[in-house]
Protein backbone atom coordinates (compact mmCIF):
# COMPACT_ATOMS: atom_id res chain seq x y z
CA UNK A 1 0.00 0.00 0.00
CA UNK A 2 2.60 2.36 0.99
CA UNK A 3 3.69 2.35 -2.86
CA UNK A 4 0.70 3.59 -3.97
CA UNK A 5 1.13 5.98 -6.89
CA UNK A 6 -0.60 9.40 -6.19
CA UNK A 7 -2.05 11.41 -9.09
CA UNK A 8 -0.47 14.91 -9.51
CA UNK A 9 -2.18 15.35 -12.75
CA UNK A 10 -4.48 18.01 -13.39
CA UNK A 11 -7.22 18.01 -15.88
CA UNK A 12 -5.28 19.97 -17.95
CA UNK A 13 -2.86 17.28 -18.24
CA UNK A 14 -5.56 14.90 -19.68
CA UNK A 15 -5.07 13.48 -23.46
CA UNK A 16 -7.61 14.63 -25.47
CA UNK A 17 -10.02 11.76 -26.69
CA UNK A 18 -9.33 11.35 -30.38
CA UNK A 19 -5.54 10.95 -29.26
CA UNK A 20 -6.34 8.99 -26.71
CA UNK A 21 -8.69 6.54 -29.00
CA UNK A 22 -6.17 6.91 -31.65
CA UNK A 23 -3.43 5.63 -29.63
CA UNK A 24 -5.43 2.61 -27.81
CA UNK A 25 -6.28 1.53 -31.68
CA UNK A 26 -2.77 1.41 -32.57
CA UNK A 27 -1.57 -0.56 -29.46
CA UNK A 28 -4.49 -3.09 -30.03
CA UNK A 29 -3.99 -2.97 -33.43
CA UNK A 30 -0.48 -4.52 -32.69
CA UNK A 31 -1.25 -7.90 -32.77
CA UNK A 32 -2.93 -7.31 -36.56
CA UNK A 33 0.43 -5.40 -37.50
CA UNK A 34 2.44 -7.51 -36.40
CA UNK A 35 1.30 -10.29 -38.60
CA UNK A 36 0.30 -8.04 -41.66
CA UNK A 37 4.02 -6.39 -41.14
CA UNK A 38 5.90 -10.04 -41.47
CA UNK A 39 4.16 -10.42 -44.56
CA UNK A 40 4.88 -6.94 -45.79
CA UNK A 41 1.09 -6.06 -46.38
CA UNK A 42 -1.35 -3.22 -44.99
CA UNK A 43 -0.35 -0.02 -43.24
CA UNK A 44 -0.93 -0.31 -39.76
CA UNK A 45 -3.68 2.66 -39.59
CA UNK A 46 -5.83 0.64 -42.01
CA UNK A 47 -5.63 -2.17 -39.04
CA UNK A 48 -6.50 0.56 -36.94
CA UNK A 49 -9.63 1.71 -38.05
CA UNK A 50 -10.92 -2.26 -38.38
CA UNK A 51 -10.90 -1.94 -34.51
CA UNK A 52 -12.88 0.89 -33.38
CA UNK A 53 -14.43 -0.58 -30.12
CA UNK A 54 -18.56 -1.31 -29.94
CA UNK A 55 -20.80 1.02 -27.72
CA UNK A 56 -21.25 0.96 -24.62
CA UNK A 57 -24.64 -0.32 -25.22
CA UNK A 58 -23.59 -2.97 -27.58
CA UNK A 59 -20.97 -4.33 -24.96
CA UNK A 60 -23.82 -4.16 -22.07
CA UNK A 61 -26.65 -4.96 -23.46
CA UNK A 62 -25.91 -7.83 -25.48
CA UNK A 63 -24.21 -10.59 -23.43
CA UNK A 64 -24.49 -14.54 -23.10
CA UNK A 65 -24.26 -15.22 -19.71
CA UNK A 66 -26.59 -17.96 -18.93
CA UNK A 67 -26.85 -18.11 -15.10
CA UNK A 68 -29.14 -15.04 -15.82
CA UNK A 69 -31.35 -16.36 -18.55
CA UNK A 70 -30.50 -17.13 -22.11
CA UNK A 71 -31.44 -14.21 -23.70
CA UNK A 72 -29.01 -11.76 -24.49
CA UNK A 73 -30.69 -8.85 -22.75
CA UNK A 74 -31.28 -11.21 -19.32
CA UNK A 75 -28.26 -10.40 -17.93
CA UNK A 76 -28.14 -6.81 -17.99
CA UNK A 77 -31.29 -6.87 -16.85
CA UNK A 78 -31.13 -9.70 -14.00
CA UNK A 79 -27.88 -9.04 -12.95
CA UNK A 80 -28.10 -6.14 -10.95
CA UNK A 81 -28.91 -8.46 -7.99
CA UNK A 82 -25.72 -9.65 -8.17
CA UNK A 83 -23.32 -9.21 -4.81
CA UNK A 84 -19.69 -8.74 -6.12
CA UNK A 85 -18.10 -7.14 -2.69
CA UNK A 86 -16.89 -8.72 -0.67
CA UNK A 87 -15.23 -11.43 -3.69
CA UNK A 88 -12.31 -13.82 -3.43
CA UNK A 89 -10.63 -16.05 -6.20
CA UNK A 90 -9.94 -19.37 -4.65
CA UNK A 91 -6.03 -20.43 -5.88
CA UNK A 92 -5.52 -24.36 -5.62
CA UNK A 93 -4.07 -27.14 -7.29
CA UNK A 94 -0.19 -27.07 -8.10
CA UNK A 95 0.69 -23.95 -6.43
CA UNK A 96 3.04 -22.79 -4.14
CA UNK A 97 0.94 -20.58 -2.15
CA UNK A 98 -2.69 -21.79 -2.40
CA UNK A 99 -5.70 -20.00 -0.74
CA UNK A 100 -8.56 -17.65 -1.11
CA UNK A 101 -7.24 -13.86 -2.83
CA UNK A 102 -9.46 -11.11 -1.60
CA UNK A 103 -10.48 -8.61 -5.08
CA UNK A 104 -9.16 -5.91 -3.58
CA UNK A 105 -5.95 -7.92 -2.26
CA UNK A 106 -5.54 -8.92 -6.04
CA UNK A 107 -6.28 -5.51 -7.55
CA UNK A 108 -3.08 -4.48 -5.09
CA UNK A 109 -0.70 -6.43 -6.63
CA UNK A 110 -1.52 -5.94 -10.33
CA UNK A 111 -0.90 -3.23 -12.93
CA UNK A 112 -4.23 -2.36 -14.81
CA UNK A 113 -3.84 -1.46 -18.74
CA UNK A 114 -6.37 -1.09 -21.23
CA UNK A 115 -6.83 -3.13 -24.21
CA UNK A 116 -8.63 -3.44 -27.20
CA UNK A 117 -9.60 -6.63 -28.30
CA UNK A 118 -12.06 -8.30 -30.75
CA UNK A 119 -14.53 -10.47 -29.36
CA UNK A 120 -15.73 -13.56 -31.46
CA UNK A 121 -18.32 -15.46 -30.10
CA UNK A 122 -18.80 -18.92 -31.29
CA UNK A 123 -22.47 -18.11 -32.29
CA UNK A 124 -20.41 -15.95 -35.44
CA UNK A 125 -21.08 -12.52 -34.07
CA UNK A 126 -18.25 -10.23 -32.91
CA UNK A 127 -17.98 -7.06 -31.20
CA UNK A 128 -14.31 -5.11 -30.63
CA UNK A 129 -14.77 -4.22 -26.60
CA UNK A 130 -11.82 -1.84 -25.00
CA UNK A 131 -10.66 -4.23 -21.93
CA UNK A 132 -9.00 -2.89 -18.63
CA UNK A 133 -7.02 -5.73 -16.47
CA UNK A 134 -3.72 -7.39 -16.15
CA UNK A 135 -2.28 -10.17 -17.59
CA UNK A 136 -3.30 -13.78 -15.77
CA UNK A 137 0.74 -14.64 -15.75
CA UNK A 138 1.02 -11.91 -13.15
CA UNK A 139 -1.91 -13.61 -11.02
CA UNK A 140 -0.44 -17.00 -11.42
CA UNK A 141 2.71 -15.62 -10.62
CA UNK A 142 1.27 -14.34 -7.33
CA UNK A 143 0.11 -17.78 -6.75
CA UNK A 144 3.47 -19.70 -7.86
CA UNK A 145 2.89 -22.08 -9.98
CA UNK A 146 4.44 -25.70 -9.75
CA UNK A 147 6.28 -27.36 -12.00
CA UNK A 148 3.94 -30.54 -12.35
CA UNK A 149 1.13 -27.58 -13.67
CA UNK A 150 -0.39 -28.64 -17.48
CA UNK A 151 -3.53 -27.15 -17.43
CA UNK A 152 -5.75 -24.16 -15.24
CA UNK A 153 -9.19 -24.79 -14.63
CA UNK A 154 -11.86 -21.64 -13.56
CA UNK A 155 -15.23 -21.88 -12.23
CA UNK A 156 -17.82 -18.74 -12.27
CA UNK A 157 -19.64 -17.98 -9.24
CA UNK A 158 -22.62 -20.39 -8.68
CA UNK A 159 -25.03 -18.49 -6.22
CA UNK A 160 -29.04 -19.53 -7.34
CA UNK A 161 -30.05 -16.82 -5.18
CA UNK A 162 -28.93 -13.96 -7.04
CA UNK A 163 -28.58 -16.05 -10.79
CA UNK A 164 -31.96 -16.50 -11.57
CA UNK A 165 -31.25 -18.77 -14.93
CA UNK A 166 -29.44 -21.65 -12.77
CA UNK A 167 -32.97 -22.06 -11.61
CA UNK A 168 -32.61 -24.37 -14.70
CA UNK A 169 -30.73 -26.93 -16.28
CA UNK A 170 -28.99 -24.98 -19.05
CA UNK A 171 -25.71 -25.89 -18.46
CA UNK A 172 -24.53 -28.42 -15.34
CA UNK A 173 -23.53 -25.60 -12.97
CA UNK A 174 -21.24 -24.00 -11.90
CA UNK A 175 -19.98 -22.92 -15.12
CA UNK A 176 -16.57 -24.24 -16.01
CA UNK A 177 -13.59 -23.47 -18.58
CA UNK A 178 -10.02 -24.32 -18.91
CA UNK A 179 -6.55 -23.76 -20.78
CA UNK A 180 -3.68 -25.17 -21.12
CA UNK A 181 -0.78 -23.30 -18.91
CA UNK A 182 0.68 -22.44 -22.27
CA UNK A 183 -2.28 -20.41 -23.15
CA UNK A 184 -3.14 -18.90 -20.02
CA UNK A 185 0.21 -17.64 -19.35
CA UNK A 186 0.37 -16.20 -22.89
CA UNK A 187 1.04 -12.21 -22.69
CA UNK A 188 -2.44 -11.70 -24.69
CA UNK A 189 -4.51 -14.22 -22.21
CA UNK A 190 -5.86 -11.43 -19.51
CA UNK A 191 -7.77 -10.88 -16.58
CA UNK A 192 -10.08 -8.02 -17.00
CA UNK A 193 -11.84 -6.22 -14.24
CA UNK A 194 -13.35 -3.01 -16.44
CA UNK A 195 -14.29 -1.95 -19.90
CA UNK A 196 -14.16 1.30 -21.20
CA UNK A 197 -12.36 2.65 -18.32
CA UNK A 198 -15.02 1.80 -15.38
CA UNK A 199 -15.52 -1.50 -13.38
CA UNK A 200 -17.11 -4.48 -15.15
CA UNK A 201 -21.21 -4.06 -15.15
CA UNK A 202 -22.42 -7.55 -13.47
CA UNK A 203 -23.41 -8.76 -16.59
CA UNK A 204 -20.02 -8.80 -17.86
CA UNK A 205 -18.83 -10.67 -15.57
CA UNK A 206 -18.02 -8.67 -12.27
CA UNK A 207 -15.54 -7.79 -10.82
CA UNK A 208 -13.46 -10.06 -12.50
CA UNK A 209 -13.51 -12.28 -15.73
CA UNK A 210 -10.81 -14.25 -17.99
CA UNK A 211 -10.56 -12.64 -21.55
CA UNK A 212 -9.10 -14.84 -23.99
CA UNK A 213 -8.94 -13.17 -27.68
CA UNK A 214 -8.10 -15.70 -29.86
CA UNK A 215 -10.59 -17.92 -28.68
CA UNK A 216 -15.18 -18.11 -29.05
CA UNK A 217 -16.26 -15.79 -26.28
CA UNK A 218 -17.53 -18.81 -23.91
CA UNK A 219 -13.53 -19.50 -22.59
CA UNK A 220 -13.76 -15.95 -21.74
CA UNK A 221 -15.25 -17.10 -17.94
CA UNK A 222 -17.14 -14.71 -16.32
CA UNK A 223 -17.03 -14.10 -13.07
CA UNK A 224 -14.34 -16.29 -11.58
CA UNK A 225 -14.16 -17.64 -8.28
CA UNK A 226 -11.98 -20.41 -8.70
CA UNK A 227 -8.68 -21.26 -10.41
CA UNK A 228 -7.13 -24.14 -10.06
CA UNK A 229 -3.91 -25.82 -11.64
CA UNK A 230 -4.01 -28.99 -12.78
CA UNK A 231 -2.00 -31.68 -14.74
CA UNK A 232 -4.82 -32.87 -16.50
CA UNK A 233 -7.17 -31.23 -19.23
CA UNK A 234 -10.10 -30.10 -16.69
CA UNK A 235 -14.13 -30.24 -18.05
CA UNK A 236 -15.63 -27.94 -19.59
CA UNK A 237 -19.05 -26.79 -19.28
CA UNK A 238 -20.00 -26.83 -23.16
CA UNK A 239 -17.66 -29.26 -23.93
CA UNK A 240 -19.59 -31.35 -21.24
CA UNK A 241 -22.88 -30.15 -22.53
CA UNK A 242 -22.15 -31.06 -26.10
CA UNK A 243 -18.73 -32.71 -26.90
CA UNK A 244 -19.68 -32.83 -30.68
CA UNK A 245 -20.13 -29.44 -31.06
CA UNK A 246 -17.56 -27.57 -28.07
CA UNK A 247 -14.12 -28.89 -27.99
CA UNK A 248 -11.45 -28.48 -25.12
CA UNK A 249 -9.43 -25.47 -27.54
CA UNK A 250 -12.13 -23.36 -29.29
CA UNK A 251 -9.94 -21.51 -30.79
CA UNK A 252 -11.62 -18.85 -33.60
CA UNK A 253 -11.20 -21.09 -37.19
CA UNK A 254 -12.61 -19.99 -39.94
CA UNK A 255 -11.69 -23.30 -41.42
CA UNK A 256 -13.22 -25.53 -38.90
CA UNK A 257 -17.10 -25.30 -39.10
CA UNK A 258 -18.97 -25.79 -36.41
CA UNK A 259 -22.17 -28.20 -36.40
CA UNK A 260 -24.48 -24.83 -36.18
CA UNK A 261 -22.49 -22.19 -37.36
CA UNK A 262 -20.27 -22.05 -40.69
CA UNK A 263 -17.69 -19.80 -38.74
CA UNK A 264 -16.08 -18.99 -41.96
CA UNK A 265 -17.45 -15.48 -41.39
CA UNK A 266 -19.17 -13.23 -39.26
CA UNK A 267 -21.27 -10.36 -38.37
CA UNK A 268 -19.56 -7.15 -36.66
CA UNK A 269 -22.61 -5.97 -34.39
CA UNK A 270 -23.01 -2.31 -34.12
CA UNK A 271 -23.20 -2.13 -38.16
CA UNK A 272 -27.32 -1.42 -38.22
CA UNK A 273 -29.99 -4.36 -39.77
CA UNK A 274 -27.97 -3.98 -43.12
CA UNK A 275 -24.09 -4.58 -42.38
CA UNK A 276 -22.57 -6.84 -44.64
CA UNK A 277 -20.64 -9.84 -42.84
CA UNK A 278 -16.79 -10.23 -42.43
CA UNK A 279 -14.62 -12.88 -42.84
CA UNK A 280 -13.18 -14.05 -39.60
CA UNK A 281 -9.71 -14.22 -39.07
CA UNK A 282 -7.73 -17.32 -37.86
CA UNK A 283 -7.19 -16.88 -34.43
CA UNK A 284 -9.37 -14.13 -34.18
CA UNK A 285 -6.69 -11.87 -35.66
CA UNK A 286 -4.04 -12.53 -33.45
CA UNK A 287 -2.39 -15.62 -35.80
CA UNK A 288 1.09 -14.25 -35.66
CA UNK A 289 1.08 -14.18 -31.55
CA UNK A 290 -0.61 -17.55 -30.78
CA UNK A 291 -0.22 -19.81 -33.82
CA UNK A 292 3.18 -21.05 -32.54
CA UNK A 293 1.23 -22.41 -29.25
CA UNK A 294 -0.54 -24.95 -31.58
CA UNK A 295 2.27 -26.09 -33.72
CA UNK A 296 2.22 -30.02 -34.68
CA UNK A 297 -2.07 -29.92 -33.88
CA UNK A 298 -4.65 -30.76 -36.20
CA UNK A 299 -6.80 -28.04 -35.45
CA UNK A 300 -9.69 -29.33 -37.06
CA UNK A 301 -9.39 -32.51 -34.81
CA UNK A 302 -8.42 -30.35 -31.71
CA UNK A 303 -11.23 -27.98 -32.20
CA UNK B 1 -69.86 -16.27 -21.75
CA UNK B 2 -68.99 -18.73 -24.74
CA UNK B 3 -71.87 -16.71 -26.86
CA UNK B 4 -70.37 -13.55 -26.06
CA UNK B 5 -66.90 -14.39 -27.33
CA UNK B 6 -68.66 -15.85 -30.64
CA UNK B 7 -70.80 -12.65 -30.64
CA UNK B 8 -67.80 -10.38 -30.37
CA UNK B 9 -65.39 -12.22 -32.54
CA UNK B 10 -68.45 -12.59 -35.40
CA UNK B 11 -67.94 -9.10 -35.44
CA UNK B 12 -64.70 -8.89 -35.89
CA UNK B 13 -63.47 -8.35 -39.51
CA UNK B 14 -60.98 -10.64 -41.41
CA UNK B 15 -59.51 -8.28 -42.96
CA UNK B 16 -58.53 -7.26 -39.33
CA UNK B 17 -56.05 -9.90 -39.23
CA UNK B 18 -54.46 -9.34 -42.40
CA UNK B 19 -54.26 -5.49 -40.90
CA UNK B 20 -52.73 -6.74 -37.94
CA UNK B 21 -50.42 -8.92 -39.42
CA UNK B 22 -49.30 -6.58 -41.76
CA UNK B 23 -48.61 -3.84 -38.91
CA UNK B 24 -46.48 -5.40 -36.83
CA UNK B 25 -43.37 -6.65 -38.88
CA UNK B 26 -43.63 -2.93 -40.56
CA UNK B 27 -43.44 -1.95 -37.00
CA UNK B 28 -40.29 -4.07 -36.24
CA UNK B 29 -38.54 -3.40 -39.29
CA UNK B 30 -39.26 0.42 -38.73
CA UNK B 31 -37.56 -0.54 -34.90
CA UNK B 32 -34.61 -2.21 -36.40
CA UNK B 33 -34.03 0.65 -39.23
CA UNK B 34 -34.46 3.08 -36.25
CA UNK B 35 -32.14 1.41 -33.42
CA UNK B 36 -34.66 0.41 -31.52
CA UNK B 37 -34.03 -3.75 -32.04
CA UNK B 38 -31.04 -3.43 -29.74
CA UNK B 39 -27.31 -4.34 -30.58
CA UNK B 40 -28.06 -6.94 -32.83
CA UNK B 41 -31.67 -6.23 -34.73
CA UNK B 42 -31.15 -8.65 -37.54
CA UNK B 43 -31.52 -11.61 -34.77
CA UNK B 44 -33.77 -9.78 -33.05
CA UNK B 45 -35.90 -9.72 -36.51
CA UNK B 46 -35.57 -13.16 -37.54
CA UNK B 47 -36.24 -14.15 -34.19
CA UNK B 48 -39.64 -12.17 -33.78
CA UNK B 49 -40.86 -13.28 -37.07
CA UNK B 50 -39.66 -17.01 -36.50
CA UNK B 51 -41.28 -17.15 -33.14
CA UNK B 52 -44.71 -15.27 -34.37
CA UNK B 53 -45.06 -17.78 -37.29
CA UNK B 54 -44.68 -20.54 -34.64
CA UNK B 55 -47.14 -19.17 -32.62
CA UNK B 56 -49.66 -18.21 -35.24
CA UNK B 57 -48.89 -22.02 -36.56
CA UNK B 58 -50.10 -23.06 -33.04
CA UNK B 59 -53.42 -20.63 -32.91
CA UNK B 60 -53.71 -22.51 -36.95
CA UNK B 61 -53.82 -25.46 -34.95
CA UNK B 62 -55.98 -24.68 -32.43
CA UNK B 63 -59.17 -23.64 -34.25
CA UNK B 64 -60.75 -27.13 -34.64
CA UNK B 65 -60.27 -27.90 -31.03
CA UNK B 66 -60.95 -24.82 -30.00
CA UNK B 67 -64.68 -25.47 -31.10
CA UNK B 68 -65.26 -28.77 -30.78
CA UNK B 69 -64.22 -28.72 -27.20
CA UNK B 70 -65.05 -25.26 -26.12
CA UNK B 71 -67.58 -24.24 -28.89
CA UNK B 72 -65.17 -21.33 -29.68
CA UNK B 73 -65.46 -20.40 -33.45
CA UNK B 74 -62.42 -18.95 -35.01
CA UNK B 75 -63.35 -20.85 -38.30
CA UNK B 76 -64.02 -17.57 -40.30
CA UNK B 77 -60.15 -16.00 -39.47
CA UNK B 78 -58.61 -19.46 -40.27
CA UNK B 79 -57.39 -19.05 -43.13
CA UNK B 80 -55.92 -15.56 -42.60
CA UNK B 81 -54.08 -17.32 -39.70
CA UNK B 82 -52.36 -19.36 -42.03
CA UNK B 83 -51.74 -16.77 -44.69
CA UNK B 84 -50.09 -14.63 -42.43
CA UNK B 85 -48.24 -17.45 -40.94
CA UNK B 86 -46.80 -18.40 -44.12
CA UNK B 87 -46.22 -14.54 -44.75
CA UNK B 88 -44.04 -14.74 -41.16
CA UNK B 89 -42.20 -17.72 -42.34
CA UNK B 90 -41.13 -15.96 -45.76
CA UNK B 91 -40.04 -13.34 -43.75
CA UNK B 92 -38.10 -15.18 -41.51
CA UNK B 93 -36.56 -16.83 -44.04
CA UNK B 94 -35.98 -13.47 -46.10
CA UNK B 95 -34.62 -11.74 -42.69
CA UNK B 96 -31.47 -14.99 -42.44
CA UNK B 97 -30.89 -15.29 -46.30
CA UNK B 98 -30.83 -11.24 -47.05
CA UNK B 99 -29.85 -9.96 -43.43
CA UNK B 100 -28.16 -12.85 -41.78
CA UNK B 101 -26.02 -15.18 -43.75
CA UNK B 102 -25.86 -13.30 -47.02
CA UNK B 103 -23.06 -15.26 -49.02
CA UNK B 104 -24.81 -17.52 -51.18
CA UNK B 105 -22.38 -20.59 -50.88
CA UNK B 106 -23.43 -20.04 -47.46
CA UNK B 107 -27.16 -20.45 -47.34
CA UNK B 108 -26.53 -23.28 -49.27
CA UNK B 109 -23.84 -25.53 -47.55
CA UNK B 110 -26.02 -24.34 -44.14
CA UNK B 111 -29.27 -25.99 -45.40
CA UNK B 112 -27.58 -28.58 -46.74
CA UNK B 113 -25.56 -29.93 -43.71
CA UNK B 114 -27.38 -27.68 -40.24
CA UNK B 115 -29.80 -30.02 -39.68
CA UNK B 116 -32.14 -27.34 -37.73
CA UNK B 117 -31.60 -25.40 -41.43
CA UNK B 118 -32.61 -28.54 -43.10
CA UNK B 119 -35.74 -28.88 -40.96
CA UNK B 120 -36.93 -25.32 -41.34
CA UNK B 121 -36.22 -25.35 -44.69
CA UNK B 122 -38.40 -28.60 -45.13
CA UNK B 123 -41.39 -26.76 -43.30
CA UNK B 124 -41.30 -23.90 -45.62
CA UNK B 125 -41.71 -26.21 -48.38
CA UNK B 126 -44.79 -28.16 -46.83
CA UNK B 127 -46.04 -24.63 -46.39
CA UNK B 128 -45.81 -23.58 -49.79
CA UNK B 129 -48.93 -25.49 -51.35
CA UNK B 130 -51.02 -24.64 -48.45
CA UNK B 131 -50.09 -20.88 -49.45
CA UNK B 132 -50.97 -21.31 -53.06
CA UNK B 133 -54.27 -22.74 -52.81
CA UNK B 134 -55.20 -20.42 -50.21
CA UNK B 135 -58.23 -19.07 -52.26
CA UNK B 136 -61.43 -19.31 -53.30
CA UNK B 137 -60.52 -20.59 -56.56
CA UNK B 138 -58.14 -23.57 -55.43
CA UNK B 139 -60.65 -24.53 -53.12
CA UNK B 140 -63.44 -25.01 -56.16
CA UNK B 141 -61.19 -26.67 -58.09
CA UNK B 142 -59.50 -29.03 -55.99
CA UNK B 143 -62.44 -29.76 -54.03
CA UNK B 144 -61.94 -33.18 -51.66
CA UNK B 145 -57.86 -33.12 -52.71
CA UNK B 146 -57.95 -29.10 -51.17
CA UNK B 147 -58.63 -30.79 -48.00
CA UNK B 148 -55.93 -33.94 -48.02
CA UNK B 149 -53.19 -31.29 -49.24
CA UNK B 150 -54.04 -29.44 -46.15
CA UNK B 151 -53.38 -32.00 -44.03
CA UNK B 152 -49.74 -31.15 -44.63
CA UNK B 153 -50.03 -28.20 -41.75
CA UNK B 154 -49.46 -30.95 -39.18
CA UNK B 155 -45.80 -32.20 -40.76
CA UNK B 156 -45.20 -28.41 -41.29
CA UNK B 157 -45.86 -27.47 -37.85
CA UNK B 158 -44.20 -30.10 -36.11
CA UNK B 159 -41.04 -29.55 -38.25
CA UNK B 160 -41.29 -26.14 -37.07
CA UNK B 161 -41.22 -26.78 -33.49
CA UNK B 162 -38.95 -29.46 -33.90
CA UNK B 163 -36.54 -26.36 -35.76
CA UNK B 164 -36.93 -24.63 -32.92
CA UNK B 165 -36.20 -27.33 -30.35
CA UNK B 166 -32.66 -28.07 -32.39
CA UNK B 167 -31.36 -24.53 -32.53
CA UNK B 168 -31.35 -23.39 -28.93
CA UNK B 169 -28.11 -24.33 -27.15
CA UNK B 170 -27.80 -26.30 -23.81
CA UNK B 171 -30.75 -27.61 -22.16
CA UNK B 172 -34.02 -24.69 -22.71
CA UNK B 173 -37.76 -24.89 -21.70
CA UNK B 174 -39.42 -22.40 -24.09
CA UNK B 175 -38.77 -24.29 -27.39
CA UNK B 176 -39.64 -27.51 -25.67
CA UNK B 177 -43.35 -26.06 -23.90
CA UNK B 178 -44.06 -24.79 -27.65
CA UNK B 179 -43.14 -28.48 -29.09
CA UNK B 180 -45.34 -30.34 -26.61
CA UNK B 181 -48.18 -27.88 -27.33
CA UNK B 182 -48.04 -28.63 -30.87
CA UNK B 183 -48.15 -32.70 -30.25
CA UNK B 184 -50.95 -31.85 -27.95
CA UNK B 185 -52.90 -30.28 -30.50
CA UNK B 186 -51.79 -32.77 -33.07
CA UNK B 187 -52.74 -35.49 -30.35
CA UNK B 188 -56.44 -33.85 -30.47
CA UNK B 189 -56.86 -34.86 -34.55
CA UNK B 190 -56.23 -38.39 -33.60
CA UNK B 191 -59.52 -38.55 -30.89
CA UNK B 192 -61.49 -36.28 -33.72
CA UNK B 193 -60.94 -38.76 -36.25
CA UNK B 194 -63.53 -41.80 -35.70
CA UNK B 195 -65.81 -38.84 -34.90
CA UNK B 196 -65.67 -37.80 -38.19
CA UNK B 197 -65.59 -41.01 -39.37
CA UNK B 198 -69.12 -41.98 -38.25
CA UNK B 199 -70.81 -38.77 -39.34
Amino acid sequence: MARRWTNTLTPADVTPKATFMNRRQIMAGLGGMAGLAGMGALPGQAQAETLEPNSWEDVTTYCNYYEFGTGKGDPAKYAGSLTTSPWSVKIDGLVDRPGDYGFQQILGEMTLEERIYRFRCVEAWSMVVPWTGFELADLLALAGVQTGAKYVAFETLYRPSEMPGTAYQVLDWPYREGLRLDEAMHPLTMMATGIFGKDLPNQNGAPLRLVVPWKYGFKSIKSVVRITLTDEEPPTSWNMANAREYGFYSNVNPEVSHPRWSQASERRLGGGLFASRQDTLKFNGYEAEVAALYDGMDLSEHF
Amino acid sequence: MIDFVNQTLRRFPVWGIYLLGGIYPTWLLYNGVTGGLGPDPVKALEHAMGERALQLMILGLAVTPLRRLLRVNLMKFRRAIGVVTFSYVVLHLLVWLVLDVQIVSQILADIAKRPYITIGMAAFILMLPLALTSNNWSVRRLGRRWKQIHLLAYPAVLLGGLHYVMLVKGFQIEPLIYLTVILALLCTRLSFAPKRAAV
